[in-house]
């Protein structure tokens, strides 16, 4: 084919125009950076998970008859503060010696019997989440202080497309949240006070909102990227 | 020497709201996430091993006494981290449609027809390279109601917990080259740069003469960060 039955597109092809001007034609040989895999990127667990997700003694972080044990609740809300009747949450936290189960504690496993760390709900069918569970101590923050008692939380649902996290603190623990570096992080006492669970008959209970819902006077939790 | 996990920017991960998927909109959260530092409490987290599983939770194709209907497939394939070490004796848990396009749940209800020895569930624990491996059927494509004419494509769940709180994952594990990828907002949901990794590879090596097919699928959680904290005995991190 002769030049001039190209089509401009083509005779106007040069490096000219790339987006490599400025940087070497090839790289150094040499990695700059660590080598490292991507990551393979979350979903939404859908309508379905109690299919999979279904633990007999999900909520049970300790069993029943176990010394001490108390029942964490609450409710999932949506943005129009309507319950969400199909969602997950997970927990995980300290024993009440602020000990983990698990070997990366570097200060030995955990010493209370039958003490598992995790526990999972799902919020069917109204809305509500619990587990049976023990106060977890305090735990180095990392900084030489330590972090008031608190339970990592993940929340999972249809229409979320990856895990949410956020954190449950206790109310009768004032001073201990009072020098939480967490808990300080945060703006004011309306956001710490999404975290922080109230005391009741069985144990406490924390509300979890995934939008607030002005209308009727919900505050969106606070949800941390880890 | 405590580990810390590394953050994978957000435009290699998927967002936990998208336009497209509807029901994003009244339930991811509209403000920005509070970074937590990652201590104690992230860097471990549930040990959950053999006694979660019995054998026969590795084959979805036996239930309730009999053969599941469809294409009989094996999964199978590494769990990872991003530094490329394999995550051992990580439970795996697994949830799917039948071939159908049916899901043994009340809140399905869609006209197709439910398998008297298929119910979804399956759950491995990974062996000492991280490796994992189901038998189970080619689920179907399904309808859903988030668009007209919405069809998920076929896709197995998947959640596992790796060895720390900060390696949470669950996701969907995809057919290669489905044509209903391009309508679906699920799918599209991840960035285009990751998309890739949650797409099975067909594996005709992997696949048993007369009796199956198979799709090779690696796991890849995330890895540590490259430079670890240090800690003295008490476990205070200095
Ligand atoms: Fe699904």
């Amino acid at each position: 084919m002769s030049a001039d039955r190209l089509p401009p597109q083509v005779l106007a092809a040069d490096e000219s125009n790339d987006r490599r001007q400025g940087t070497p034609r090839r790289g150094t040989g040499f990695l700059t950076e660590p080598f490292r895999l991507g990551t393979t990127p979350s979903s939404t667990v859908g309508p379905y998970l109690a299919i999979g997700l279904t633990w007999p003694d999900g909520p049970d972080v300790v069993a029943e008859g176990t010394p001490g044990a108390i029942w964490l609740r609450g409710r999932v809300f949506d943005g129009n503060g309507d319950l969400v009747p199909d969602g997950m949450i997970e927990t995980w936290q300290a024993d009440p010696d602020g000990r983990f189960a698990h070997p990366d504690d570097p200060r030995g496993a955990v010493t209370t019997p039958g003490f598992r760390g995790v526990g999972r709900s799902h919020t069917v069918p109204g809305g509500e989440y619990a587990v049976r569970t023990l106060k977890p101590g305090r735990v180095p923050d990392g900084e030489g202080g330590l972090q008031a008692p608190h339970v990592d939380v993940s929340v999972f649902a249809r229409g979320l497309l990856d895990r949410l996290v956020t954190r449950i603190y206790f109310a009768d623990e004032a001073a201990a949240n009072a020098e939480d570096a967490v808990l300080r992080s945060l703006p004011d006492d309306a956001s710490r006070a999404t975290l922080i669970a109230q005391p009741s008959a069985d144990g406490y209970v924390l509300d979890i909102h995934l939008q607030g819902c002005t209308a009727k006077g919900m505050d969106e939790t606070v949800f941390f990227a880890v | 020497m405590l580990p810390r996990y590394l953050r994978e920017p957000a435009e290699r991960r998927t967002p936990v709201a998208y336009a497209g998927y509807k029901s994003t909109g009244l339930r991811a959260p509209l403000r920005t996430p509070v970074d937590l530092p990652h201590r104690l409490t992230e860097i471990t987290g549930p040990v959950l091993g053999e006694d979660m599983v019995t054998a026969a939770d590795a084959d979805l194709t036996l239930r309730q006494g009999g053969e599941a209907q469809g294409q009989r497939i094996i999964v199978y394939g590494r769990v990872l981290d991003s530094d490329g070490r394999p995550v051992p004796h990580a439970l795996v848990e697994i949830w799917q449609a039948n071939a159908a396009g049916r899901y043994r749940h009340v809140v399905d209800n869609w006209p197709a027809p439910l398998d008297p020895h298929f119910d979804g569930l399956g759950r491995v624990v990974t062996d000492d390279l991280g490796r994992y491996e189901f038998t189970t059927i080619k689920p179907g494509a399904y309808p859903w109601g988030n668009h007209h004419n919405a069809w998920r494509p076929a896709h197995i769940h998947f959640s596992l917990f790796g060895q720390a709180f900060t390696q949470r994952l669950v996701t969907q594990m995809y057919f290669p080259d489905d044509p209903l990828f391009g309508q679906d907002p699920i799918f599209n949901s991840m960035p285009t740069t990751a998309r890739h990794r949650a797409v099975s590879r067909f594996d005709l090596e992997r696949s048993q003469p007369n009796w199956a097919l198979a799709f090779q699928w690696d796991i890849v959680l995330r890895g540590q960060d490259q430079t670890p904290f240090e800690t003295d005995d008490d476990g205070d991190v200095a």
